[in-house]
């Protein structure tokens, strides 16, 4: 199979991912929204014909105004489609279209902090601040686990190895969120060195946004960092010492090579595979913890607004956040296997 | 690649974090056993009912801190009655007496009696204390609304009752201070010549007298307020902590437990049985796996956790929906290296079929790799649904430590430095999930021996 066939065989699976979670979310809350969309059409025609003084002036009985309003209702819920069911195939399929097409419609209560209730907006608004945070996050992680594991490896069954690798399984047994609420405690209660909700106080348009986001973003990055590097340096670590038992590292060795040069440049390369596969999935698998971390320091980005969207279920909202982190998760998981093939000629032939 | 039960526990015992493992494992068992026989279910049901915890104190630290302290923060004390009756000629009286030794650097914040006599005619309440100097003071009487036929009557004498102060005031002569702004526990724990607290032992008495019939007291309590509670202390709500933290061991070991071996069977079966079939059935199964492979597990679960339900148990199905899935990849590729092995092909020839190959020749060698992957599976278990019961959406039947957690984060208990409410459920979910990372990896590294270096 070739490089190119095995990458789009990829493709096509991550679609059809793509497309299962949507089609599992709809289904999950498609009963509900249909039931809210009706209840809101109910209202909304209700006050349209209280407020219109003329035409209530206009009845005669009571019934006849019931049987106007019921008239006028069953008219919108057809307009609006939302006479068939939400599973019959021309709404579901028209949802995915429009979902494809990044249209999500407009939340029901949530607004973006411009005021916009256009469920891309929000998106558009939240997205970058979760991915300042998460990108940031694991590129610390990143350097300083490959580090520190190179140095475990290097030193297997020393000190610093055992540490290491009594931190990493330490440090994985504990929530990330609880080790976050601690954070606070601690730093925001204890010593009161960073605020305990990481929101920005100011306003957008201030000048020292910028540096207030960066202040506020200090106590989450610290604690993303403290929790992931352990186990970022045992997983190197394990690699490493598989790589460094291998031949070509005692060839290397004979011929003199310098045991610094071996471990970074050699052994490091050949162990990138794997390493980067975990580096794209960790990326990704940080998004979906986002919901939580987020929550904990009420962070402003995706995460907090997926939780905000699910405890007022506001169901446009759910379903585009929904379809922003499927796809950002499939798209690392995909740059994975590319990076894979890159590093790993075999792949490419197998 | 072949091991025996024996073998594999004789390397087990040998392995010290596979031991530390088994022995906190053991811990966590012994607590969920002293969780079922000292509270009943029916009484941890009445968690999240604010009436059953009225009696206990609100953000009460753990009583142990006073060792570590050299003023003695008050205790909140839950006293229970040494009970006594007699008849004086035609009258019957009922006798609670309630004795403490105070000997703590601060004020009781208040006291509370609470009592359900039954009772026929009008009975005579009285509730009187007796100081360390010898000093007896009368805080109440009153006598209990009439009944003629039987009745029970519910109802509390609180210290800031007017009447109390009243009372009190009678004995105004002996102190050497005006106590007319003080509130009555003041009064009653305080030293004659300055307004101090009084260390030793009080006896608080309530006498109850009634002419008609033997008047009894069904419940009576006597509260003596204070700010530390317990072993584990009480959270905002209330409630003792020790009772949800001890409640939620049992509850954390079956979801782990539940979830990983739902999955771990689940998984492996299905692994071996696409491994095995090959071809195009391989395929089909395998795409399958992709997908749900590349869920994004947690979002679905809070959406699921939402519009479906958030009983315990079908949490536990859900997180099997999405545990399974790794497990079935690595038996899938075990399975088909078992089944060119020779034993297998000549099983084949032989005409055996395919259900009894499986479970008779390839099963059991993915055995030992079953168990280590369901020992390393409880901990994500446990994670997840504590991070789903933290945002709110578990099962509020049975709190488990996410949701104690989640209590403590909406009365924002780190910011107001609750550490007793933050620390104990945090610790329990990493002691749970190390003690099944410890025996996962003693066993990984009898199955790999590769690892052993």
């Amino acid at each position: 199979m070739g490089f190119k066939k095995f990458l789009a065989k990829r493709a096509i699976t991550m679609f059809g991912v793509l497309m299962a979670t949507l089609l599992v979310t709809i289904a999950l809350v498609g009963a509900n929204m249909d039931s809210i969309s009706k209840q809101s059409v109910t209202l909304e025609i209700r006050q349209q014909v209280t407020n219109n003084k003329s035409l209530l002036s206009s009845f005669k009985t009571t019934d006849q105004m019931d049987s106007y309003i019921e008239n006028q209702i069953q008219q919108q819920i057809k307009s609006l489609g939302l006479d068939q069911p939400w599973y019959s195939p021309q709404r579901i399929g028209l949802s995915m279209y429009k979902i494809l097409t990044l249209d999500f419609g407009h939340a029901k209560f949530l607004t973006s902090d411009s005021g916009s209730s256009d469920v891309k907006d929000i998106i558009l608004e939240k997205l970058p601040r979760t991915i300042l945070l998460f990108t940031t996050a694991t590129a610390i992680v990143s350097v300083l686990g490959i580090f520190l594991g190179a140095v475990a490896a290097s030193k297997v069954h020393s000190r610093i190895d055992k540490i290491t690798s009594g931190f990493a399984i330490i440090s994985s047994s504990f929530p990330v969120w609880w080790i976050g609420v601690l954070m606070i405690f601690v730093f925001a209660f204890l010593y009161p060195i960073f605020p305990a909700r990481a929101t920005p106080d100011i306003s957008v348009t201030d000048p020292g946004y910028g540096g207030s986001l960066l202040y506020h973003m200090a106590l989450p990055l610290i604690t993303l960092v403290l929790i992931g590097f352990g186990s970022w340096a045992y997983l190197v670590r394990n690699f490493l010492v598989g790589v460094l038992q291998e031949d070509f590292i005692m060839a290397k060795r004979a011929a003199g090579i310098d045991e610094k040069r071996i471990l970074y440049s050699h052994a490091l390369k050949n162990a990138a595979p794997p390493i980067v596969t975990v580096l794209a999935l960790s990326l990704s698998g940080s998004l979906g913890g986002a919901i939580i971390t987020e929550a904990v320091f009420d962070w402003p980005g995706m995460g907090r607004l997926y939780y905000e969207a699910i405890s007022v279920l506001d169901l446009p909202v759910i379903i585009g956040a929904t379809y922003v982190l499927t796809a950002f998760f499939l798209a690392s998981v995909f740059v994975a296997d590319v990076l894979y093939g890159y590093f790993d000629p075999r792949v490419r032939r197998e | 690649m072949s091991f025996s039960a024996r073998g594999i526990w004789h390397e087990f015992s040998h392995n010290k974090t596979g031991m530390a493992g088994i022995v906190m494992l053991a811990t966590l068992f012994l607590m969920s056993i002293i969780a079922f026989v000292t509270i009943p279910v029916e009484n941890f049901k009445t968690w999240n009912d604010p009436a059953s915890w009225l009696l206990y104190p609100k953000s009460a630290q753990p009583a142990w801190v006073n060792y570590f302290q050299s003023e003695k923060i008050p205790e909140h004390l839950i006293l229970q009655p040494q009970r006594s009756s007699q008849q004086l000629e035609s009258v019957f009286v009922l006798t609670d007496s309630f004795a403490v030794n105070y000997q703590y650097d601060g004020f009781p914040s208040d006291f509370i009696y609470r009592y359900t006599a039954k009772y026929t005619g009008s009975p005579l309440l009285q509730l009187s204390v007796t100081r360390p100097d010898g000093i007896e003071l009368r805080l109440v009487s009153t006598s209990l609304p009439i009944a003629n036929a039987e009745t029970t009557y519910t109802s509390m004498i609180f210290s800031t009752q007017n009447v109390i102060v009243k009372n009190l005031a009678s004995d105004k002569h002996r102190y050497s201070f005006p106590f007319d702004v003080l509130s009555s526990e003041k009064i009653i724990f305080s030293k004659l010549g300055e307004n101090k607290i009084l260390k030793g032992s009080y006896v608080f008495r309530v006498h109850l007298y009634d002419v008609s019939g033997k008047p009894a007291l069904e419940k009576s309590n006597l509260v003596l307020g204070g700010k530390v509670y317990g072993i584990m202390g009480t959270d905002e709500l209330r409630r003792d902590l020790s009772v949800g933290l001890l409640w939620g061991t049992p509850l954390a070991l079956f979801i782990g437990i539940t979830v990983s071996i739902g999955s771990v069977t689940l998984g492996l079966l299905y692994g071996v049985y696409a491994g095995f079939k090959g071809k195009a059935t391989d395929e089909a199964l395998m795409r399958f796996n992709d997908i749900i492979y590349a869920m994004p597990a947690l979002p679905l679960l809070i959406i699921l956790a939402v519009t479906v339900g958030n009983s315990i148990f079908l949490m536990v199905g859900f997180l099997v929906i999405f545990g399974w899935v790794g497990i079935a990849k690595v038996s899938r590729s075990m399975a088909m290296q078992i089944k060119t092995l020779q034993y297998v092909e000549a099983s084949k020839l032989m005409g055996q079929k395919d259900h009894k190959i499986i479970f008779k020749h390839i099963l059991p060698q993915l055995l030992p790799y079953a168990f280590a992957s369901i020992a390393i599976s409880v901990p994500a278990a446990i994670t997840t649904e504590a991070g789903i019961s933290f945002l709110g959406l578990g099962d509020p039947t049975f709190p488990t430590w996410g949701q104690i957690l989640h209590d403590a984060s909406s009365y924002s208990a780190a910011a107001r430095g609750m550490w007793w409410w933050i620390l104990p459920p945090g610790i329990l979910i990493a002691i749970t999930g190390l003690a099944f990372v410890f025996m996962g990896q003693a066993m990984d590294v009898i199955i790999n021996p590769r690892l052993r270096r």
